[in-house]
């Protein structure tokens, strides 16, 4: 079975000077954050045109959102991945393996020309994320609904041995449905764990229709906030914003961001429809996709 | 044999399992569907054009779904509770055993997309597990179509039971082996040929492929006596112990874990009245590494060549 090793690091793609840089002056480094995330949804829609499968729509509502924490927030080493000081991610929405993949690609976990066996017969890289095959993914997921206790779990075990290190969960507003998240969430306020945090993808659409009209979220906000999280809600495309709510707990609780999205975020006849959770781009639509993200 | 020229049409049973309940709907005003965000894979679209009332959608949540599913049934409606196998049994593996097995509600639960329908999207996705689990549970009748007239019958068979059940039906193409309209006997194995070398007893997908095998091994003189063993739980031990006396073998064959599946249940009746020589084919506690349907059949063993190879093992 292939194991995934790593490439080079890109040249400043992870130091911790960067990091500090992310807090002291966030807006210098918006442009290469940005750029990051184009080149992770450049390499996704290529890869799952090759492989024809994929969950473009997810995954590119959340790639801004991967591109600043890999970027810029994260105290991870792609040629250490599993360093126990690490910070944790968990991508529960595991369906957008597809921009995680990408992402660590892109930053050094793994060669990108590994991009080019998603889904092929014993590739590490299946349709859903691998902890044991792919160096970086830290839980398996792809079923609904189990990132956020695992990614409690982290954030406890940082706690219990007097760990700085911090973690972090993107779910999707869909998956919230599922009520072990809610478990999750009473679990995380009463052992208040500041060191958690909390993303919501919110970009009202699920597999079959909008959140709203399927099972209604809102008012999502006051719902986290009855949970015990402190609560930001903000542009999930604007990476200034993102650094920010992702600066870490001011009031000693697990914080929520909510993460105002659009799914198919970045390629105009892709975003906001339902039917691209899943469908498949053609050679050309791949062609007429990169137009409007080269722009 | 058919020629490699002869292609022989394959059906997605998901659309006969969807045809045959609105036909029932349109009949029964009790019977309601109830999916989770799966209203297209659980190919419900037409069901919820016609009857939008009656189709009760959960959102993503499973344990809600099969909770509601038991409500709904004990409140006089007659719910087909429908989900992607491995989230349905899975995840509400609790719910199916208290709320609807031991409660007796009917509940029609449909594991849609069993097996290793979803290849690619990996061991999460892949329903092999839920033959066992839902074997483990006391009065659940367990059905698994191998066809599209068989999912039609099975349909049916399930809203007129008296109590629940779960049927397994499957997205991979099969060719059809069953007439339409076929008859349709709860409890029951058909046998689908006559050969007295060896019996392969199979389930849903690998019933065709047991007969393509047959047809392989005709040739080479082994004759394979093949039973469509869509009726799981419980097991027709009548046929079970007649094809094992009248051969020199069983071979079981399911899309499934070898651990409490269909093999399990054959192998248990055989060894406490008839041991027999036997082979068991499946996937033998073990997560599949990444690849499409086909080519994990094949690489479990799950092809005709597959049921080929261990005939001639056993012969
Ligand atoms: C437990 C479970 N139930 C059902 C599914 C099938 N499924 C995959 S993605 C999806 C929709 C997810 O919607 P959302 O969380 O909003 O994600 P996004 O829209 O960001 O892709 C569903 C229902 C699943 N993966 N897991």
């Amino acid at each position: 079975m292939s194991t995934l090793t790593a490439d080079p690091v890109p040249a400043g793609a992870y130091n911790s000077a960067r990091r500090e840089r992310a807090a002291a002056d966030p807006a210098s480094l918006v442009p290469a954050l940005q750029e990051l995330a184009r080149k992770v949804r450049t390499s996704d829609i290529r890869m799952i045109n090759r492989a024809q499968l994929g969950h473009i729509g997810g995954d590119f509502s959340v790639t801004d959102i991967l591109a600043t924490l890999y970027g810029a927030v994260l105290s991870v080493d792609p040629l250490d991945p599993a360093a126990p000081e690490r910070d944790r991610f968990i991508l529960s929405k595991g369906h957008s393996a597809g921009a995680l993949y990408s992402t660590l690609a892109h930053c050094g976990f793994f060669p990108l020309s590994e991009l080019n066996t998603f889904a092929q017969p014993l590739s590490a890289l299946n349709g859903h994320p691998n902890r044991v095959k792919v160096p970086g993914v830290e839980t398996n997921t792809g079923p609904l609904g189990h990132g956020f206790p695992v990614a409690v779990g982290h954030a406890l075990a940082a706690k219990l041995q007097g760990s700085s290190r911090r973690t972090f969960v993107v779910m999707g507003d869909g998956e919230l449905q599922e009520g072990s998240n809610w478990e999750a969430a009473m679990t995380a306020s009463h052992y208040a764990l500041e060191n958690l945090t909390a993303v919501v993808d919110r970009n009202r659409l699920q597999q079959g229709a909008r959140t709203e009209d399927t099972k209604q979220l809102e008012p999502l906000a006051d719902k986290w906030a009855a949970f015990g999280f402190e609560v930001r809600t903000v542009d999930g495309h604007d990476i200034t914003q993102l650094l920010q709510a992702f600066s870490g707990s001011t009031t000693g609780k697990p914080v929520a961001v909510i993460a105002d999205t659009i799914k198919g975020k970045g390629v105009s006849f892709i975003e906001d429809r339902v039917e691209w959770h899943h469908k498949v781009p053609t050679a050309q639509q791949v062609e007429d996709a990169l137009k409007e993200l080269n722009q | 044999m058919t020629t490699a020229a002869v292609k022989v049409p394959t059906f997605d049973c998901r659309k006969a399992f969807a045809e045959e309940l609105i036909a029932l709907a349109r009949e029964d005003d009790r019977i309601v569907a109830v999916c989770n965000d799966s209203v297209g894979s659980s190919n419900l679209t037409g069901f919820r054009d016609e009857f939008p009332d009656r189709l009760i959608n959960v959102g993503i949540a499973e344990q809600d779904l099969v909770g509601v599913g038991a409500g709904l049934a004990n409140g006089g409606m007659i719910p087909f509770v429908s989900a992607a196998s491995p989230f349905l049994t899975g995840r509400a593996l609790e719910q199916i055993k208290a709320d609807v097995a031991y409660s007796r509600a009917k509940v029609v639960l449909c594991g849609q997309s069993p097996g290793m329908a979803y290849g690619e999207l990996g061991p999460t996705h892949h329903s092999i597990e839920d033959l066992s689990w839902m074997r483990a549970v006391a009065d659940l009748p367990i059905v698994v179509p191998a066809d599209p007239a068989q999912t039609r019958a099975a349909v049916r068979w399930a809203a007129a039971n008296d109590g629940p059940s779960f049927l397994r039906i499957g997205r991979h193409p099969v060719p059809a082996v069953h007439p339409e309209g076929t008859e349709f006997v709860p409890g029951k194995a058909i046998r689908l040929t006559d050969g007295d070398d060896l019996a392969v007893v199979a389930t849903g997908t690998m019933v065709s492929r047991a007969l393509e095998a047959a047809e392989i091994l005709r040739a080479e003189g082994i004759g394979l006596r093949v039973l469509n063993v869509a009726y799981v739980e419980p097991l027709d031990t009548d046929a079970v112990l007649q094809a094992a006396s009248g051969t020199r073998g069983v071979i079981t064959a399911e899309e499934a874990t070898t651990t409490g599946g269909l093999g399990a249940a054959v192998a248990t009746l055989l060894a406490e009245n008839a041991p027999t020589r036997m082979r068991i084919l499946g996937i033998h506690r073990e997560f599949a590494p990444t690849g499409s349907t086909d080519f994990l059949l094949d690489h479990f063993g799950l092809s005709t060549a597959g049921i080929v190879a261990a005939a001639r093992e056993l012969a």
